[in-house]
């Protein structure tokens, strides 16, 4: 009794938080209620029996990847002029197209759910049992996810550099500006 | 435990909505910081819906997934946000609507 | 010496390719010498040639070389030379020579005259190879060539647009006939395995009887291409818009010579057409009627060219109906006395008109009889012959035409009734002439006389009317012989008188005017038929609603290449469709995030209803 009342409230919090984030101008304060909205869906994980999902949840959404946000909108340093202009987007006239086809989506969805039954199961399954899924069937998955982490890493380090921040990606002025460098 | 068990279609609900409400935000949103965040509700609300059908069978392949969906959100982010540097210092602006060189 | 027979058709082509290649830098004097020169020395090489026949007939055939051999097909340039080609090429090279004499003083003023000499050089040598050639190929080669220097030479005064499209439309309705002729000759090819003209009507009596339908299919085609050249109906209308050209020109290519063409390959092939007696019969019934309208037709005009022009067109009907009752040798010896007055009359009309600044019309002449003696003398006699008064030379080969016809079996009387009503039309017509322009009042004064070069072709061919009939063409080996009896002897007189009496009609009506037609002709019928027969029998009028508009029209079409609109249609649907779709390339994401979302809206609805138990 007590899960399907944790369930609900974690569900809840989480609907509430997200809406929150998506609507918010600050970016900071999105990414808060985002933050929110992660470590409520982590309670759901740990609720449905899946503790090590619960686990990486937080340690690797609610955590690094918002640090990562959080580095990112500090560094770039909006302000004030930022969150004006975000208020002056979020118009009515903005909402509407899209969110009457974000509402025909979700009813579709409905329908699909809807013959989806039976409950969920409450026993838990262990870190062991996913680790020796990983490096078992899902292996080849488990390569090909190691080398888009590396592909993301060498992306994300060539698109950090400064100079790129001058006008050219030719080939022989980074070179010239390496050498000068 | 008692046959008060949380349904299957009401954790795939929750997950439908958060998955629609990223969408909205995907839709609405023009600056760049905020698509990414939507990316990333959406990509938790797929990996929550796997996470729900793994319970449900009382298997670990939606945990798996949800690994996997980690996986590519983390990427996703790390080429995402240099873009996003790379957007500021150039075009001086976070709204896409403005990055439209492409436009035919 | 008939080994040298093939340097008559070179020598003026020699002189042509010459005069062409002159390109107008020679003296006037010198262009004059080569191409009267040319056509002379082939004229004296034909009369040499002509002496050694008569003394010897012996008929020649000398092949020079093959001149492509595909498979069994191996058409040599080869000559072939007996009476009939000798009383061509005599027509040929002799009113030929006479024509370029007197062309050396008609086209004196012309800025084009070593132009005009290598055309008509060129065409001496086209028509010589077309008479002498020995396959039907060659003379295929000879008879595109007149055709090419007709078009030419009818065209001429190109400055004029008028005389190019009389120029186009000669070319375009004889090669009509030509295409007819060129399929006949493939039939031929194909049906007997050579073209050679004496071969070929030797295997062909072989392999078909009298009355088969293949020799009469073949002959038909090359009644086609005969018909054509020869201006006989249908495809007659091309002759008096050919007049643009210069006055020598139709009387050498419009009248003497490249016309007849026609007559010359049905005289040739008689051998095929005597295997197809219907082909004969449409012939002879081809000539008669066109004979008919043209005269009607010439009564009627008013330009003395075209009034020659119609007369020609009725000659030559006449000789087609010689052709068509079998009487070979009538045809051609009408053939040779035509060219040789129709020549003067055109070449004595060419003096009036010379002499007259362009002066068409015969109703601003008059009176030309004192101030132009020798011209008038022409003209009379020619007149003569061309109505066939008796002992001219006319008068000796129509004569023999309308009795042959008389015998023809069955509708023989009626082909001569209806000969004589154009006999009688014919009288008229040509004395109409005469009486409306030499006598009278003087209308347009001539500021010159002939010169010697224009009286001494006009003198010649005046005695060549007047004894040409006396002459007995060398083809009695080349024609059976005519079987039928002579006629009761009233079907001569009546033959006689006929011309005597169109002669009368015609001073009484224009000269002395005591019979009065003017209330005939302005009545309201005689007005339609004046109409009707100056316009040809409108002919030409049906041809351009028939044929020339409906081809125009379509050219028109598909000159707005209509199936390539059919093309351009895909092509412009593609652009519209690219347009559109390039529309939606707006570079905003959220456009195209929106639109993502709309499609994924669309394929799970459609998903959902497609499979609705997958779910």
């Amino acid at each position: 009794m007590l899960e399907i009342t944790l369930f609900y409230t974690a569900a809840t919090v989480a609907l509430i938080a997200t809406v929150m984030a998506m609507t918010r101008a600050n970016a900071i304060h999105a990414l808060i209620y985002l933050i929110v909205s992660l470590l409520a869906i982590a309670v759901i994980f740990f609720l449905i029996g899946a503790p090590f999902a619960a686990a990486l949840e937080i340690v690797i959404y609610a955590g690094a990847i918002m640090v990562l946000f959080v580095f990112v909108i500090m560094m770039l340093n909006l302000g004030d002029k930022g969150d004006r202009q975000e208020r002056e987007w979020l118009q009515l006239k903005v909402w509407a197209g899209p969110a009457v086809l974000a509402i025909v989506l979700f009813i579709e969805l409905l329908y699909v759910i809807s013959t989806a039954e039976g409950p969920v199961s409450t026993t838990s399954v262990s870190a062991k049992e996913v680790g020796l899924s990983l490096f078992g069937p899902y292996v080849l998955a488990v390569e090909i996810a190691s080398m888009l982490l590396l592909a993301g890493l060498v992306g994300s380090f060539h698109l950090g550099r400064r100079y790129l921040e001058r006008d050219s990606f030719d080939v022989e002025n980074s070179a010239a500006r390496r050498e000068a460098e | 435990m008692d046959g008060l068990n949380i349904p299957l279609n009401h954790v795939l609900l929750v997950s439908s909505l958060l998955f629609v409400i990223g969408l909205l935000g995907l839709m609405i949103r023009r600056n760049i910081i905020f698509i990414l965040m939507s990316l990333e509700v959406m990509l938790n609300a797929a990996a929550l819906a796997f996470v729900g059908a793994g319970a449900h069978w009382g298997q670990p392949d939606g945990q798996v997934v949800f690994m996997l969906i980690l996986t590519v959100a983390a990427a996703e982010v790390a080429v995402g946000l240099g873009l996003v540097l790379q957007i500021q210092r150039r075009f001086k602006t976070l709204d896409m609507d403005h990055a439209n060189r492409m436009g035919g | 010496m008939r080994e040298l027979i093939w340097l008559i058709p070179l020598i003026p082509l020699l002189s042509s390719v010459t005069l062409m290649l002159s390109s107008g830098k020679f003296p006037r004097l010198l262009i004059g010498l080569l191409g009267v020169g040319s056509v002379g020395s082939a004229a004296l090489l034909t009369l040499a040639l002509g002496l050694d026949f008569m003394a010897n007939p012996e008929v020649l055939q000398l092949t020079l070389w093959t001149w492509m051999q595909v498979g069994s097909f191996a058409p040599g340039v080869a000559f072939y030379f007996d009476g009939l080609t000798l009383v061509m090429m005599s027509v040929i090279t002799g009113v030929g020579f006479l024509i370029h004499l007197f062309s050396t003083e008609f086209m004196e003023d012309d800025v084009s005259y070593a132009r005009y000499f290598a055309y008509l050089n060129m065409f001496v040598a086209a028509m010589l190879v077309l008479v002498m050639a020995d396959n039907l190929l060659l003379l295929y080669l000879g008879w595109e060539g007149v055709g090419v220097c007709s078009y030419l030479l009818v065209g001429f005064w190109y400055q004029n647009s008028a005389n190019g499209q009389a120029a186009r439309k000669a070319f375009i309705v004889t090669r009509i006939g030509d295409t007819a002729m060129a399929l006949g000759l493939l039939l031929l090819f194909t049906e007997l395995g050579t073209l050679n003209i004496q071969s070929m009507v030797g295997a062909a009596n072989e392999s078909w009887q009298v009355g088969d339908t293949l020799p009469l299919i073949a002959c038909l085609l090359l009644l086609g291409g005969a018909v054509g050249k020869s201006a006989q109906l249908p495809l007659h209308t091309w002759l008096p818009d050919a007049m643009a050209g210069p006055t020598p020109v139709s009387a050498l290519i419009h009248a003497a010579t490249m016309v007849t063409a026609g007559v010359y390959l049905i005289a040739r092939t008689h051998g095929l057409f005597l295997l197809a007696p219907t082909a004969m019969l449409v012939v002879a019934i081809i000539g008669i009627t066109t004979s008919l309208i043209a005269a009607f037709t010439a009564l009627m005009q008013s330009d003395i060219k075209r009034i020659l022009a119609y007369s020609t067109i009725s000659q030559i009907g006449y000789m087609f109906l010689a052709l068509g009752v079998g009487a070979w040798t009538a045809g051609i010896f009408h053939l040779m006395t035509h060219a040789f007055f129709k020549a003067l009359l055109f070449l004595g009309s060419g003096a009036i008109i010379h002499c007259l600044h362009h002066e068409h019309n015969i109703f601003k002449m008059g009176g030309l009889r004192s101030k132009m003696p020798v011209t008038f003398w022409s003209f009379m006699i020619g007149s003569a012959a061309l109505a066939a008064l008796p002992m001219t030379s006319g008068f000796f080969s129509k004569d023999q035409i309308l009795l042959e016809a008389y015998q023809f079996p069955d509708i023989g009387p009626w082909l001569w009734f209806a000969g004589l009503c154009g006999a009688l039309l014919t009288a008229m017509y040509s004395f109409r002439l005469v009486f409306v322009v030499f006598f009278g009042q003087v209308k347009t004064k001539p500021d010159k006389d002939t010169g010697w070069r224009m009286a001494l072709p006009l003198s010649v061919l005046c005695g060549l009317s007047l004894v040409g009939g006396y002459f007995i063409i060398p083809v009695e080996s080349v024609f059976p012989m005519s079987t039928g009896t002579h006629p009761a002897h009233w079907v001569e007189y009546v033959s006689i008188s006929v011309p005597l009496v169109g002669l009368l009609l015609a001073y009484l009506i224009f000269q002395s005017g005591q019979l009065r037609v003017d209330g005939l002709v302005n009545s309201a019928i005689g007005k339609i038929m004046r109409q009707f027969w100056l316009s040809g029998w409108g002919i030409d009028w049906l041809y351009e609603r028939l044929f020339v508009r409906p081809y125009y029209a379509f050219a028109s079409l598909l000159k707005a290449e209509p199936v390539d609109a059919v093309y351009g249609l895909v092509v412009t649907f593609n652009e519209a469709l690219n347009g559109w779709l390039s529309q939606s390339q707006t570079g905003r994401m959220r456009w195209y995030i929106t639109s993502m979302v709309a499609g994924l809206v669309v394929l799970v609805a459609v998903a959902l209803q497609l499979s609705p138990e997958a779910i």
